[in-house]
């Protein structure tokens, strides 16, 4: 057999200098990542990031134009999709309609001759792990959205893979569903021990879900990190807006750790800007970092727009003097007096050094700014 | 008159016209066609079922039927194999094929059969393309008899009657959702697997009318079987037109084509019934 691919369950996956490109259209450009077996990892990006074309990469459906791709050190360009032992869960999870449940679970055992009574206990076994056994007989139409899930799952995993990738997998589902979905698929997948990766622009869905995000942006990887990491210290302008919300705030490097806001005051950064002095830059302050405080010197003066009450926190925007939006989320504790619109308030952020500083870009500043908003 | 009643006139008034071409142009002459059937004699001597009888009890008359049902199968099933290849080709092209292949399925469609047939004629015949090219290339000593044979019959039926098939095969594969045949090959399907248990069965519907469309064109296709088949093959409408206009015996020739409506009808309706009974979790066409 051509497929020298252990049979351990996951895979590692190493992707060295990936370059994809559709005619002119640079898709993917010097992608480098390495996936350890058993990992969950999400790629996550805007729509246009490349992150389909990767996906598509991985499962052998497409061919790199350029780079390496490794299962277990072993490259496997050469191999195509249906000898790469990949279990997929698409977007509208494409559950054959004409066959039942069993049958579709049943459909990669039977593709690779496995003897009936094997694939009748397979699916048995994968039923029961997706709580499904009890609809073997039906057909994925009379499913609900979370029930086709987990037949898809159920099917991805009944080959007992070395990857499982996910294609925007909870898009389909209600809100309210979504949340217990990502729980219960992420405690299978953590289960079978395979090694997964999710795609999605949904960043709840990435935060939620992986060990690891991979975010990409115009084809580029932005950053690898823990859903943690990638929320407190963003690597870029692009993720800081990307990921969570944030307040982004224009000023100039004063002194090395001193920056004066656009907005009025200047702010102690409590550790180098690693900037010149007079250099444009943006920080990035979480809505949670910042609070009302008393008019003194490094106070933020914004002019109250609107408060919004979001259950456990309320969120309330202001304007500063120099017409940023600034969106302060507190909890909502009693005995905290409510801003007033209209009213002027004195912002002070709780904690410097969780302040991230990036140089201005020229081009797309205003369009972080709308973002934001 | 309540104003729901006559709503519902006013609704059903732009139909009209076409309604009463309808009753004039099909209904009474079908009435009439029922009336003549039941006659005794050529002379319209009294009412029996007889023509039914003798027709029922004429082994030639119920050879000609089953020949005509079985030109016609046969016709459907060369052209349903013909036409999943050219809409595999078709739905794998970019937009230039694609364009090209809709023109030359569309070509013969926009040309009248009397000139397609003839050209099946010009191919076939004793002294045609075929025939000439193989003599003079010294494959065969004497000319072949492809024309007036059933086999040149069919194939030149199947050309002319490929567009029915080839369309509707083309638009239930284009609505097939490519991610099923990426699920299928990601499970570790090959590429026959894929087809013959994802692509086949998620596209019968479009199959099974493309089929009942040749079918019935192909079984009714008189100026074609007529002129490639010849005097030699008689089918239900040569034999039709033959107990009308040379024999003048309207009544059997009536109750011929009564039946052989009714043997058509009932095919199409019979196949459409046992897909809709067979065809799970499928869309229909």
């Amino acid at each position: 057999m051509e497929l020298a691919l252990s049979d351990v369950r996951g895979h590692s996956l190493d992707l060295n200098g990936i370059g994809h490109a559709f005619g002119a259209t640079v898709a993917l450009d010097e992608i480098n990542l390495t996936v350890a077996a058993g990992e969950l990892i999400a790629l996550l990006g805007p729509s246009g990031c490349g992150k389909t074309t990767m996906l598509q990469i991985i499962a052998g459906f497409l061919r790199p134009s350029k780079g390496e791709v490794r299962f277990d050190g072993a490259r496997v360009e050469h191999i195509p999709a249906n000898r790469r032992r990949i279990g997929m869960v698409f977007q509208n999870y494409a559950l054959f309609p004409h066959l039942t449940v069993f049958e579709n679970v049943a459909y990669g055992l039977r593709a690779r001759k496995t003897a009936k009574p094997e694939v009748t206990a397979k699916v048995e076994q994968m039923l029961g792990l997706a709580q499904m056994a009890a609809f073997a007989r039906r057909l994925p139409g009379e499913l609900s959205g979370g029930q086709q899930q987990r037949v898809a799952l159920a099917r991805a995993l009944a080959i007992d893979p070395g990857l499982v990738l996910l294609d925007e997998p909870f898009s389909a589902l209600d809100k309210n569903l979504r949340l217990d979905m990502q729980i219960e698929i992420k405690s299978l997948l953590k289960t079978f021990g395979v090694t997964s990766i999710i795609v999605t622009h949904d960043q709840e869905e990435a935060l939620s879900m992986a060990d690891r995000i991979v975010v990409l942006n115009k084809g580029r990887i932005e950053q690898i990190d823990s859903p943690d990491a990638l929320y407190d210290r963003p690597a870029s302008l692009f993720i800081s807006s990307f990921i969570g919300h944030t307040n982004l705030l224009r000023g100039t490097v004063t002194e090395a750790d001193r920056v004066l806001l656009d907005a009025g005051p200047e702010i102690d950064l409590g550790r180098s800007a690693q900037r010149r002095r007079g250099t444009p830059v943006t920080i990035s302050v979480r809505p949670e970092n910042i609070a009302f405080g008393a008019e003194r010197p490094g106070a933020i003066p914004v002019t109250i727009r609107a408060t919004v009450p979001l259950g456990a926190v309320s969120v309330t925007e202001g304007v500063t003097t120099s017409g940023e939006a600034v969106k302060i989320s507190q909890a909502r504790a009693a005995g905290i007096a409510k801003a007033q619109v209209g009213e002027i308030a004195w912002l002070a952020i709780s904690d410097t050094s969780r302040v991230s500083i990036f140089s201005t870009p020229v081009d797309d500043f205003s369009k972080h700014q709308q973002r934001s908003v | 008159m309540t104003p729901a009643g006559t709503s519902a006139s006013r609704q059903l008034l732009p139909v009209v016209p076409l309604a009463a071409l309808f009753l004039a142009a099909f209904v009474l002459p079908l009435a009439a066609l029922v009336l003549v059937s039941l006659f005794r004699d050529p002379e319209f001597s009294g009412l029996s079922l007889v023509q039914y009888l003798r027709f029922l009890s004429d082994p030639f008359s119920l050879k000609v039927l089953s020949d005509t049902l079985w030109l016609g199968a046969e016709v459907a099933l060369a052209t349903l194999i013909l036409a999943y290849p050219l809409a595999l080709v078709y739905v794998a092209s970019g937009q230039f094929v694609r364009t090209l292949i809709t023109f030359l399925i569309m070509l013969p469609l926009l040309t009248s059969t009397v000139v397609r047939t003839f050209a099946w004629i010009v191919i076939l015949g004793r002294d045609g393309i075929i025939n000439s090219a193989m003599l003079s290339l010294g494959f065969w000593q004497a000319p072949a008899r492809l024309l007036y044979s059933w086999e040149g019959m069919v194939l030149a039926l199947t050309q002319i009657q490929l567009p029915l098939m080839a369309l509707p095969v083309i638009n239930s594969l284009l609505r097939l959702d490519s991610n099923l045949t990426r699920a299928a090959e990601g499970l570790g399907a090959s590429r026959a697997r894929i087809f013959f248990t994802v692509v086949l069965p998620l596209t019968l519907p479009g199959a099974i009318a493309g089929w009942l469309l040749v079918f019935a064109a192909a079984a009714t296709a008189f100026i074609t079987q007529t002129l490639v088949g010849g005097g030699r093959i008689i089918l239900m409408p040569s034999y039709i037109y033959q107990q009308a206009v040379g024999v003048q015996d309207w009544p059997f020739s009536a109750a011929l084509s009564l039946i052989f409506t009714l043997a058509v009808t009932g095919v199409v309706f019979a196949i459409g019934a046992l897909s809709r009974r067979y065809l799970r979790g499928v869309d229909a066409a």
